[in-house]
């Protein structure tokens, strides 16, 4: 799959970034409980807190969710500019 | 079963994620009229009810909290293999109105099964609260089956919502539409795989819906129709799902789509986002210092309210109910046979007896716990300590009931429910013993005093944290090999934060405090029995009883941590409860059992500081006491992980003591 530039893990985002999904890697259970949860591609995402290790909070859909470490970092999300 | 033409019994089936209220709807609709057991051969909780109207007596039924009908966790399953192969004849998804789009994504699900259905709207006044305006009239049309706007939690328009389940059993309601529609890719692969599939295929679940299942990957529904199929066929099947494996995504994508769609003509945001004070108070209770300081305040209230509170009580009525009965059966039963007072005084009330005087204790950590269940918390304390838990394999959610086993590992076995994943949720409950409680610190506070002198309080931190390393280590062996693979994501829903429901607070504390008095009035009783005869029979010596012999025989295994007979034999007995290994060296010392100044003396006279410490150390590691062996039995379900968890402990315990001995031999503080 070819990657933009601007597709980057979920949690390289800083806090009141938003992205939107592009890449769910990870295993069947991971991808399947993503989606359940609302993480479908194209769906806006905004980091709520991200202190660089440990869990991120993230807003998706109306719903606040708490992502671990490593699975912030196989959501992969295609970052807004902020100017637009 | 018979079914009584004028009380029909009909079946209703709570549905919905977990934080929806759910637990409340069901307490309000079935009051004290429930039955809480497990799944059959799970060990998730099943509750179940009774609720009566107009004749029509009402089975209702506490689904396991869900966010999809897949087979993410073992609580998915169980929620989805009863919607579709039990078929209840009313099923109410109850959502959380201030969620509405994540929550819609079941109520899809539930549509494309088709089943007989209803939609609770709940938590109506937190999404207003939150600004959101949800109207329930135009979800209904969108829908095509009955929505009930509810506030579960104050009672408002419940008996709207027994009316509108009484309609839907009559078959009175609008009948539920065929559902949202699959985009015309997703239906072609439907079309491909019903021609590939024999019709005449025998599982226990309709075609269609398990058709699309297989096409998301779903794990149980590709086992069973590979069971039933000839081999060649299912290669046939198998090879179109190879070449569409991102179907799933499409197919979730397209029902997010539609709830999306029904959000956007549902809602409405009249005075636009603001912050909520639960928001406003997320800033810090899950802010990376701020969180970890609140939370260890809320973990030290508890503490306080256990020990100032519960404590006191539990110390009264051991010596007003346990003491005092133990006595006056002693008096009673002058002229009967030895073993008979001290079976009743020492095997029954001395053990069971004494394990329900915390039950005050108990009460108050399960209603703490339960408030914080209920309020939304848990999921922002699992957030705050993730980041530690994860580094010993295990999640968040397992540090709450872990820190509780401090004082008593019954209860932190028992708070392992808390804990989501079945994989997380064992791992836990098989460390907890290794949480050095506060029983074993009265042996430790004593070993170390009498050998130790000045340094007592380096060597007790230092058997402390050897507890939490080999802990630590266990966790890590524990998730890494034995539930390799099955490790949970760490995707876990913030909830809003609401008011607490007392009702549901206290039932909750007193379903756990049930389970507590049972388990001690069978399995702890059981345990203490069996205990008390080895320790009594034959001679009614400890000497020259069952465990007597059972210590001389561990005598060569005690040479290699420098400890003779009579240490293994106390040893064993802290099997009944920790301290009791000083009641037992106090009858073996012959030093009776209230003197601690002349038992620190003998002690100090038959061994050696090496040998001392390798003591305290195998205690601390020991087997889980009879009370927690039943517990982690219970919560387990299984003999074979309560096994495994006496059995690595036991290795454990012994190896850790004898590599002390012959270390601190060398290092000069044997004899």
């Amino acid at each position: 799959m070819k990657r933009d530039d601007h597709v980057v893990p979920l949690g390289t985002l800083r806090p009141g970034e938003t992205g939107t999904i592009a890449e769910l890697s990870g295993g069947r259970a991971f991808v399947a409980r993503c989606l359940a949860m609302g993480c479908t591609p194209g769906t806006p995402v905004t980091v709520e807190r991200n202190a660089g290790r440990g869990p991120i909070i993230v807003k998706v859909r109306g719903t606040r969710l708490a992502l671990g470490r490593g699975e912030s970092m196989r959501l992969h999300v295609k970052k807004q500019d902020l100017k637009t | 079963m018979t079914k009584d033409k004028h009380h029909k019994t009909t079946t209703v089936a709570l549905a919905g994620a977990p934080n929806t209220g759910k637990s409340t709807v069901f307490n309000a609709l079935t009051g004290l009229r429930q039955h809480v057991g497990n799944w059959p051969g799970k060990t998730v909780e099943k509750k179940s009810g009774i609720c009566r109207r107009n004749g029509r007596i009402f089975s209702v039924v506490d689904l396991p909290g869900s966010y999809s009908l897949g087979a993410n966790s073992t609580e998915e399953e169980i929620a989805r293999d009863f919607l579709a192969q039990e078929k209840p004849d009313v099923v109410v998804a109850i959502v959380d109105a201030s969620s509405l789009e994540r929550n819609l994504y079941l109520v899809c699900e539930l549509l494309q099964l088709g089943v007989p259905m209803l939609v609770a709207l709940n938590m109506m006044d937190v999404a207003q609260g939150s600004g959101l305006e949800v109207d329930a009239e135009a979800l209904e049309a969108i829908l095509g089956v009955p929505v009930v706007p509810l506030v579960a939690r104050n009672g408002q328009n419940l008996s709207r919502l027994l009316e509108t389940i009484e309609a839907v059993a009559e078959g009175t309601a609008q009948p539920p539409v065929s559902g949202p529609q699959l985009p015309p890719a997703m239906e072609q692969l439907v079309a491909k795989l019903d021609a590939a599939v024999p019709a005449d295929l025998d599982i226990p679940y309709p075609r269609r819906w398990a058709l699309v299942k297989l096409m998301e990957g779903d794990r149980s529904i590709r086992r069973s129709l590979k069971a039933s199929l000839p081999p060649d066929v299912w290669e046939g099947v198998k090879g179109v799902l190879d070449q569409h494996e991102q179907a799933v995504l499409e197919i979730a994508s397209s029902r997010y789509d539609w709830a999306a769609e029904a959000y956007r003509r549902a809602v409405s945001r009249p005075k636009g986002e603001h912050a909520s004070l639960g928001e406003r108070a997320d800033r810090l209770l899950t802010h990376p210092l701020g969180g970890l300081i609140a939370f260890a305040a809320m973990v030290f209230g508890i503490y306080w309210l256990m020990f100032n509170v519960g404590a006191p009580l539990q110390r009264w009525l051991q010596d007003n109910m346990v003491a005092r009965s133990a006595g006056g059966l002693e008096d009673a039963l002058r002229g009967w046979p030895d073993w008979s007072t001290s079976l009743l005084s020492n095997g029954i009330i001395g053990g069971a007896g004494l394990v329900l005087t915390f039950i005050p204790i108990l009460a108050i950590l399960f209603l703490a716990l339960a408030m914080l269940e209920d309020v939304g918390y848990m999921a922002r304390a699992a957030f705050v300590m993730d980041r530690f838990m994860h580094r010993i394999g295990l999640r968040g959610q397992s540090f709450l009931p872990l820190f509780l086993g401090w004082g008593c590992n019954v209860p932190a076995i028992m708070g392992s429910r808390i804990v989501e994943s079945r994989g997380a949720r064992l791992t836990t409950i098989l460390v907890a013993p290794l949480v050095p409680c506060a029983a074993r610190m009265v042996v430790v506070a004593l070993f170390t005093a009498a050998f130790f002198g000045g340094a007592a309080a380096l060597v007790s931190w230092s058997m402390v944290m050897l507890n939490l390393i080999v802990l630590a280590l266990a966790a890590l062996f524990i998730s890494r090999f034995l539930f390799r693979g099955r490790e949970s994501s760490f995707v876990m829903e913030l909830p809003r934060y609401h008011m607490p429901n007392i009702r549901t607070v206290l039932l909750t504390t007193w379903e756990r405090v049930k389970r507590f008095v049972v388990l001690a009035g069978t399995a702890i009783l059981a345990m203490s029995l069996v205990v008390w005869a080895f320790s009594t029979f034959p001679s009614g010596d400890i000497e020259d009883s069952i465990l007597g012999h059972i210590g001389r025989g561990l005598a060569p295994i005690g040479g290699l941590m420098g400890l003779d007979w009579r240490m293994m034999v106390a040893l064993l007995t802290s099997f009944v409860a920790k301290e009791q290994t000083i009641a037992t060296l106090g009858v073996i010392l012959g030093t009776g059992e209230g003197a601690n100044g002349a038992l620190k003396a003998e002690l100090t006279s038959i061994m050696a500081p090496a040998a001392a410490v390798a003591f305290i150390a195998l205690q601390m590691l020991f087997v889980p006491c009879a009370a927690s062996v039943a517990a982690i039995r219970q919560e387990t379900r299984s003999w074979r992980w309560t096994g495994f968890a006496v059995g690595y402990m036991l290795v454990t315990s012994f190896g850790v003591a004898i590599v002390i001995y012959q270390v601190a031999r060398l290092f000069g503080l044997g004899v």
